[in-house]
């Protein structure tokens, strides 16, 4: 009996709930959430809010009459996304983003790395450097798709003049009319913005710690196993990162693509189906054709698409990634 | 305690500037009415000679009480889309004709029937493709302006270079134009260096299909008719003018050199045959390069009858327009013969200053385009360019618009999308058209019910 008195008097572990609530007799939990309140309310208006809107028309025939509110929304059902099924240019443009994405993540990976221990060895030259190769990475993506045409003209282009000048090369590519060269001058141009993927790698090199190298390099170790051992284990929370996030990008394509085959650097109508990527397929519907509901069910699809993408991305290469302190 | 009183001070701050803007954006006319105009503000817009005329002339029609919101930029539909949204739609736009039958479709604009009736406007001066072409299920939605008519502008020096009649560098015998593109064309060392005749596609595909007698969709623009034996063959042929430069990638890589809007332009620079094109390329080659030689030729169906195509501006009044009667004087006096006519004049006068070549104001009101010829137009002593208007103001006679339709977007899609299939090498054209007429029809269906 006692024992159960001393129970029924003695405050139980808190609860999460608890927990929580009592922070907020704390002057510091107030100010800390005021300061998030401005993002939280962005983001609940102009992010949440649009995207639970968008699935709502998703599922209705939303377009230029309802924007107007000259006719009523009607429900349509799953009709938008049975639609999905039936459209042709879905696979199609679904197969060009992701053919673009699995030519330039690895290819601006690699360059961004390459150019990073480049960077770290020439010593305070880097830094003049690190800027001028951070300098693409702040052009405007409009004038980038306008320079893909001048870079990769098939017969007056820099590019293959600089092909044609190697002795085995007779005719570069036709980089922006033949549909299987397309991607990749895409691919290759989205290098050109490597600057901030390098930053990032910079500095991952810069804090592995030398001991390890030293200890590397009285063992033997070659330099490619230094690299393999050392530094990429050591640098593998920056490659998962990056690789995250250039992977949805890349999925997310848009303004480039856009302005060298569908906007002004497009001399005629010449719109090329190699280079029709999901997200401007998306915004022809919507802003072109004014299939707004449609638009929304596509947006939603490739929600999901990209969504299962970066899941698999981290299930898959999470094991890789050495986090130091971390217990594994 | 200070912290919360600076913050409170900062809302309060902000809560003002914001009622202030608010109430300092906010029309708030006494006696004056506004007319908020949308898509005149760029191009033919503000800056321009010609826009500057005609407002000045709808301005002065309109009597002094009138005051005028005419932001930059052009007519863009994302914009519309957000004005439409919130229910802030301008009094009147400038918008390329062939939106208009997507936007009546859609509820999106006002039927012009009681506006020309109100004013007594007279349907009659405007050419009739101009007005077809604003024309939605019977009713007239846009008042039409400016037309550009597309003929085929041929380069002499080359054609005697080439020892090519210029007789042959024609449409109406596609034998002849085949050969002719042969001779006339370049290459060296596997890269095209002249283009001998560019048949302009995917672009003037529909004056190719006319060409061959068909259309690309019905009368009503509810059956598309992109895989008719005319079609077909029209794709087949204009192909294969491209074909003979070594093919479509060669072609477009040759062709993505040039520059039309400059002193060193395909024409001054011979590196064109020929190629149709549109009607204020006169006036660009006039200011560039005025002592170019040009010859400038009908695009003809078999058996030599000119045929042109038709595409152009014209003003449109939207749903929920405020003043909507103010509009419709508005699109009234801005397409009105007197006010081309004082377009017209005022243009001559800055091209005789400038001593460059006058090469006309091309409308789609028949009496305007009459007046400015017999009695604005001065050649200049500019042979070329004189031949030229004489033959632009002929052309609308023969010309024709592509039907309106609620799917026109999708309609220019798909076929858009099979031409550039077939020069990818990808699809034949019949396999290409095949796939667009399923395309296109499907889009059309879609929107049958609006």
């Amino acid at each position: 009996m006692a024992t159960t008195a001393v129970n029924a008097t003695r405050p139980g572990p808190p609860t999460r709930a608890r927990a929580w609530f009592s922070r907020f007799r704390e002057r510091e939990t107030w100010f800390a959430y005021a300061f998030i309140l401005p993002w939280a309310f962005g983001f609940v208006v102009l992010t949440a809010g649009p995207m639970i809107a968008s699935f709502y028309f998703s599922l209705t025939n939303y377009g230029v009459e309802q924007i107007g509110g000259f006719a009523e929304t009607e429900y349509v059902g799953a009709e938008n996304y049975s639609r999905l099924l039936d459209d042709g240019k879905i696979p199609l443009a679904l197969k060009n983003t992701f053919i673009y994405t699995g030519m330039m993540v690895p290819a601006t990976m690699v360059v961004a790395l390459a150019l990073a221990s480049i960077l770290l060895r020439i010593g305070r030259a880097g830094d003049f450097f690190r800027t001028v190769f951070y300098l693409p990475q702040i052009t405007p993506p409009v004038a980038v798709g306008i320079l893909i045409l001048v870079l990769f003209n098939g017969s007056y282009g820099v590019v293959n003049r600089a092909l044609e000048a190697l002795p085995f090369i007779e005719q570069g590519p036709f980089w922006t009319t033949d549909p299987s060269w397309i991607k990749p001058s895409l691919a290759i141009m989205s290098v050109w913005a490597v600057g901030g993927t390098m930053v990032i790698y910079l500095a991952a090199l810069r804090g592995v710690p030398q001991h390890l190298y030293e200890a590397a390099a009285m063992d033997g170790a070659s330099a490619f196993r230094r690299f393999k051992d050392v530094t990429l284990p050591m640098i593998s929370p920056a490659l998962f990162f990056t690789f995250i996030i250039l992977t949805i990008a890349g999925l997310n394509t848009f303004t480039e693509v856009y302005t060298a085959y569908f906007g002004a650097g497009s001399t005629g109508a010449e719109e090329p189906e190699a280079a029709l990527m999901y997200a401007i397929y998306l915004f022809r519907q919507a802003f072109q054709f004014f299939n707004m509901g449609y638009a929304a069910a596509m947006a939603w699809l490739f929600f999901v698409i990209v969504m299962a993408v970066t899941l698999l991305n981290i299930l898959g290469t999470r094991r890789f990634v050495f986090y130091q302190g971390a217990q594994r | 305690m200070r912290l919360w009183k600076l913050g409170s001070l900062v809302v309060v701050a902000s809560l003002a500037v914001v009622v202030a803007a608010s109430i300092a954006s906010a029309r708030v006319e006494q006696g004056a009415r506004t007319l908020d105009i949308y898509g005149f503000g760029s191009g033919f817009g503000r800056g321009d000679d010609v826009a500057n005329s005609l407002t000045a002339h709808a301005q002065r029609q309109l009597g002094a009480n009138v005051e005028y919101d005419n932001p930059r930029g052009g007519f863009n539909d994302q914009a519309f889309l957000t004005m439409l949204a919130s229910r802030n739609v301008p009094d009147v736009m400038w918008v390329d004709r062939p939106r208009i039958a997507t936007y009546a479709a859609r509820g999106a604009l006002q039927p012009l029937t009681s506006c020309i009736r109100r004013e007594r406007i007279n349907l009659r001066q405007y050419r009739k493709a101009a007005l077809r072409e604003v024309t939605y299920r019977g009713q007239v939605y846009a008042l039409p302006a400016f037309t550009n008519q597309i003929t085929i502008l041929v380069n002499p020096t080359v054609a005697r270079q080439a020892r090519v009649n210029i007789n042959d560098i024609g449409t109406a015998n596609l034998r002849k134009l085949q050969r002719a593109n042969r001779r006339l064309l370049q290459t060296d060392g596997g890269r095209v260096t002249r283009i001998g005749f560019d048949p302009k596609i995917p672009e003037f595909f529909p004056l190719w299909v006319k060409r061959f007698g068909g259309n690309i969709v019905s009368r009503n623009g509810m059956r598309a008719q992109l895989n008719s034996r005319q079609a077909i063959a029209a794709l087949t042929y204009t192909h294969g003018l491209i074909r003979a430069h070594g093919g479509w990638d060669r072609f477009k890589a040759f062709r993505d050199t040039h520059n039309w809007f400059g002193r060193t332009n395909p024409i001054s620079e011979n590196t064109i045959g020929a190629t149709p094109f549109e009607s204020f390329i006169y006036n660009v080659i006039a200011n560039n390069t005025p002592t170019a030689p040009l010859v400038p030729k009908y695009f003809q169906r078999r058996g030599g009858r000119p045929i042109t195509m038709f595409s152009g501006n014209g003003w449109a009044i939207p749903r929920g327009a405020r003043d909507p009667d103010l509009a419709c004087k508005w699109a009234k006096h801005m397409t009105s013969v007197p006010a081309w006519v004082s377009a017209a004049r005022n243009r001559l006068e800055i091209r005789r200053r400038q001593n460059e070549a006058f090469t006309g104001l091309y409308t789609a009101n028949v009496r305007a385009d009459n007046f400015i010829l017999r009695r604005v137009y001065d050649p200049m002593g500019r042979p070329q360019f004189n031949r030229a208007v004489r033959l632009l103001y002929n052309a609308p006679r023969y010309a024709f618009a592509v039907p309106p339709s609620p799917a026109s977007f999708e309609l220019r899609q798909a076929y858009i999308d099979a031409i550039n299939r077939v020069l990818a090498g990808q699809q034949t054209p019949r396999q290409a058209l095949n796939q667009a007429q399923r395309e296109a029809q499907a889009a059309i269906n879609r929107n049958r019910r609006r």
